[in-house]
């Protein structure tokens, strides 16, 4: 297959090693990578912020982005959701409702095309290390994952898998809610944050790279030891 | 000017810093969640219910005047007096002329959130009416000056050793630190209130169509004893609570339950239809209700958020919500607190002052997972945003969102963009010196 | 200037001109609004009355409401009076009912008919009251009370303990079953009160922390016979 990488802005710009770690995977399980460079951002932020008509225009500048890919995949819960739940109700009634649509099909986040689409759990990964796991609420509450990253990580040789309190709470990112109300999402990763640490994980995984900038900022201000990392670094591990 | 947002803000930040409370309330909550599953175990299908319960409300609301009008005629028909107010003001008006003219003297109240909404209380005492809530934590929050801070639970944010020095300031009872017997002083204390007052003012969680019954879920009785002594029992309720059928109880009830208290059941669930019947050896002489709109027509009126007027009030998106767990629910500053009081308040109250509820959240999507009648409670924060930033939108939003709109739509400048964004800001983890698009084309060229 | 019903039902029908979505159920199949029997999604309630007799319990242990299973009228009688001896009562309040009378009879301390006579003060001051109920629901632990089958409004409430009294052949399986035999038995004349009791009176008030007997009986009996 020729998967077509949603490289989120931030992923882009401040972990790039996620969309590497991606391509990696894919690559290893034999797939066709390629990133369309003219992609940019999926307009989450503008629409969170109640400016749909220019979350509309990022919208339809992602469609003719991704035409005629195959397979969309990202490894963020939340900037796919965005493509695949909201495109959708934010071009409900213009000319390009159908594209939406039909891209929301073609469009996975990436523990689910794993999963989901190619029936693969184990991915030949090593990471013998204590993991906890954090489920994103976009990828937990939008797309309905929670099972899927959990099978891939326990195929990881050598991974130890332990599930934390506090396992399905909000990091308190929400994109711009962080910097409008950082109070409350101060508050909302001291919870998170103190429980995943409880766990003596060595590690804390994610499918959504936000919420690990969130959390991995948090822990380490406070200076536990525990670190965070993206599923597909966890699995791009081969060594 | 209306500074609704700055005290949010302000009683947002010393609340969320306040480790201690914060801890207090998980604690208080933790037993919730766990009672909660247990209960929803025993549904053979739980989502199942959610929709029996989301269509049970949804046919209502969206057929409300045939409903109510059947409501009202079963109502009359069963020895009622039915009210109509418009707003608070001729709520108010309604009861306080009952009142006058029952020459009450004492007036004893059980749960009712309509009569926050339409600050009864003030209005009643000012006239120079005694009322007492009944409702242990209404109880507990009237002594302390206070609003109930969770329209289930509402003094649960409130430390035992202190409702015992409000017990002994108040009452004059001996300090104890036994929340039975904190509840035994009470119990005490409110007894000879119901058989001495003239008036009991209820709420209504159900209006009941076909019969004309009204429903009220309580735990502790005080509901059923103030609709049971005093001579005149007048129900306040918002014109939203009406099912069609009785069988429409079969599932709401339990659910509302199970979602606001991880109960099988509330203690006690009492219908109403009519005052004291020929042959009854007690209840009221006179049995009143007055419906309240106080701008649910407006909330109606928006089909994409009429899902809102579903609410049963059970509180379960209160239990949920990480902001109403960070910020406790005084912060709200509204009647209604949580996710629900954020997606209603501004239809209610105006959106221009009171989107900050709207934007005070991450979208976690918690609360509308927990909604037994399923409305789409984090969505409905999205569309007040939206309709916020079409109404009136700030400085900020259009400066900074047209900015980044710029920035996206032209590659070479977002690359461009993120190097300088990288390389001037502080930012933790140290940001990396190449992007992602950058090593690609390094990789692939 | 229109009166205010006018006016509001004036503003509902405008603001229902526009059609909402209905919303996004989980079944995607015919309409959940089935037959009152059929609930299959709710707690069970029982196929069998004996399977509803353990499910009711269950569900009235939990409740901490006490179950007292008897296999005749004699054995109620004699239950019921061992009840008072132990709990020293002085005063005992009863609805007035083929079920009760035998009850109360075998009291020694003083009894009296509430609906007979009602006096408020004397029923505050009473130690228990005693009713018969018109259904118990076997899925939840509840009892239907009205104030037909039970003595008014307040009897089942006021006293500090209730007792009732009421026969195995009265207990259904959900509260459905409970609702629609309401229906069917009292029509458009309904009791001017209908209760569903859960356990005794109880409070989560103070910092979320079970308390029982709020206001209304500290502690719950169920005689029930056959």
């Amino acid at each position: 297959m020729r998967v077509s990488l949603f490289v989120p802005c931030f992923v882009d710009q401040l972990t790039p090693k996620v969309g590497l770690a991606t391509a990696k995977v894919l690559k290893r399980l034999g797939h066709d990578v390629e990133f369309r460079s003219a992609q940019t951002c999926c307009g989450q932020p503008s629409f969170n912020s109640g400016q749909w008509d220019v979350a509309r225009e990022a919208a339809i500048r992602a469609l003719g982005v991704f035409r005629g890919a195959e397979a969309v995949v990202g490894p963020s819960g939340s900037c796919v959701a965005m493509m695949r739940n909201f495109y959708p109700e934010l071009l409900k009634g213009t000319p390009h409702a159908a594209e939406a649509d039909d891209l929301a099909a073609r469009t996975f986040e990436f523990s689910e095309f794993l999963v989901k689409k190619l029936g693969v759990t184990d991915v030949g990964a090593k990471f013998a290390k204590k993991v906890t796991y954090h489920d994103g609420c976009h990828a937990l509450r939008e797309l309905r994952l929670k099972e899927e990253p959990r099978q891939l990580l326990r195929a990881v040789k050598g991974l130890e898998l332990i599930e934390s309190e506090e396992g399905e709470s909000c990091c308190g990112f929400g994109g711009l809610f962080s910097a409008k109300f950082p109070m409350i999402s101060t508050a909302m990763v001291q919870v998170k944050g103190g429980a995943l640490a409880r766990t003596g994980a060595d590690f804390v995984v994610s499918s959504d790279p936000s919420c690990l900038l969130q959390i991995g900022g948090w822990l380490s201000r406070e200076g536990k030891p525990i670190l965070p990392l993206h599923i597909a670094e966890v699995l791009a591990n081969d060594a | 000017m209306d500074n609704s947002k700055a005290i949010f803000l302000k009683e947002a930040t010393v609340n969320a810093a306040d480790g201690v409370q914060r801890a207090f309330i998980s604690k208080a909550l933790g037993g919730y969640y766990t009672n909660r599953d247990l209960q929803k175990a025993r549904y053979r299908d739980w989502e199942r219910a959610r929709d029996a319960a989301s269509m049970a409300k949804w046919s209502a609301v969206n057929d409300l005047a045939n409903v109510l009008e059947k409501f009202v005629n079963n109502f009359e028909r069963n020895g009622g007096v039915v009210h109509w107010a418009r707003d608070a003001a001729e709520a108010r008006d309604i009861i306080l002329k009952i009142a006058e003219n029952a020459k009450a003297k004492a007036i004893v109240k059980s749960k009712c959130m309509t009569s926050e909404e339409i600050h009864l209380n003030d209005a009643l005492e000012k006239a120079g009416f005694g009322v007492v809530e009944s409702d242990l934590g209404e109880f507990i929050q009237q002594l302390r000056g206070e609003a109930p801070y969770h329209f289930v639970f509402p003094c649960m944010h409130v430390k035992r050793e202190a409702i015992s020095e409000l017990f002994t300031k108040h009452l004059g009872t001996a300090p104890t630190d036994s929340p039975e017997e904190l509840t035994m002083i009470a119990r005490r204390h409110l007894r000879q209130l119901y058989v001495d007052a003239d008036i009991g003012i209820t709420g209504a969680n159900f209006l009941v169509a076909e019969t004309g019954q009204i429903s009220i879920t309580e735990n502790e009785g005080n509901a059923r004893l103030t609709a049971a002594l005093p001579r005149i029992h007048i129900a306040l309720s918002g014109i939203e609570k009406v099912v069609n059928e009785l069988d429409d109880l079969s599932v709401l009830l339990p659910m509302l339950a199970t979602a606001g208290a991880g109960q099988p059941m509330t203690c006690y669930n009492t219908l109403y239809s009519g005052p004291r019947k020929k042959g009854e050896c007690d209840g009221p002489e006179e049995f009143h209700i007055v419906l309240l709109d106080n701008a649910r027509t407006r909330l109606l009126a928006d089909p994409e958020q009429r899902d809102a007027l579903h609410c049963i009030r059970c509180g379960a998106c209160l239990n949920v919500c990480p902001i109403f767990k960070n910020i406790g629910g005084l912060a709200y500053g509204t009647t209604y607190q949580g996710p629900i009081g954020s997606v209603i308040t501004p239809h209610l109250r105006g959106l221009k002052q009171w989107n900050h509820l709207s934007g005070a959240s991450s979208l976690c999507g918690a609360c509308t997972d927990a909604c037994p009648v399923r409305i789409d409670l984090h969505h409905h924060l999205l569309h007040n945003r939206r309709n916020a930033a079409k109404e009136s939108p700030t400085f900020f939003d259009r400066v900074f969102h047209n900015g980044f709109n710029f920035v996206i739509k032209r590659p070479w400048l977002f690359a461009i963009g993120g190097r300088i964004f990288r390389a001037t800001l502080p930012l933790l983890p140290k940001a990396p010196a190449q992007s992602f698009r950058d090593q690609w084309k390094h990789d692939h060229v | 200037m229109s009166d205010a019903r006018t006016d509001i039902f004036a503003r509902i029908r405008e603001a229902l001109k526009v059609k909402a979505p209905t919303p996004h159920l989980k079944a995607q199949t015919s309409s959940p609004k089935t037959s009152v029997a059929a609930k299959p999604w709710l707690p069970d309630g029982g196929e069998t009355a004996e399977d509803g007799l353990l499910i009711l319990a269950e569900q009235l242990a939990k409740l901490k409401a006490v179950l007292i299973r008897v296999p005749d009228h004699a054995s109620a009688a004699k239950a019921f009076a061992e009840l008072a001896t132990t709990k020293s009562w002085k005063k005992v309040a009863y609805h007035g009912h083929e079920l009760t009378r035998p009850l109360a009879a075998t009291l020694t301390c003083e009894a009296w008919e509430a609906d007979a006579s009602f006096d408020k003060q004397k029923l505050e001051g009473s130690d228990a009251g005693l009713t018969t109920c018109e259904s118990i629901v076997a899925q939840l632990g509840s009892i239907l009370v009205s104030s037909r089958s039970s003595g008014g409004r307040a009897l089942s409430v006021l006293p500090h303990v209730h007792v009732v009294i009421a026969e195995a052949s009265q207990v259904v399986p959900d509260l459905g079953a409970a609702l629609a035999l309401v229906k069917a038995r009292h029509g458009t004349d309904m009791p001017s009160m209908l209760s569903f009791i859960t356990g005794p009176s109880r409070t989560g008030d103070i910092e979320r922390i079970l308390v029982l007997g709020a206001h209304g009986p500290k502690e719950l009996f169920l005689i029930l016979v056959g």
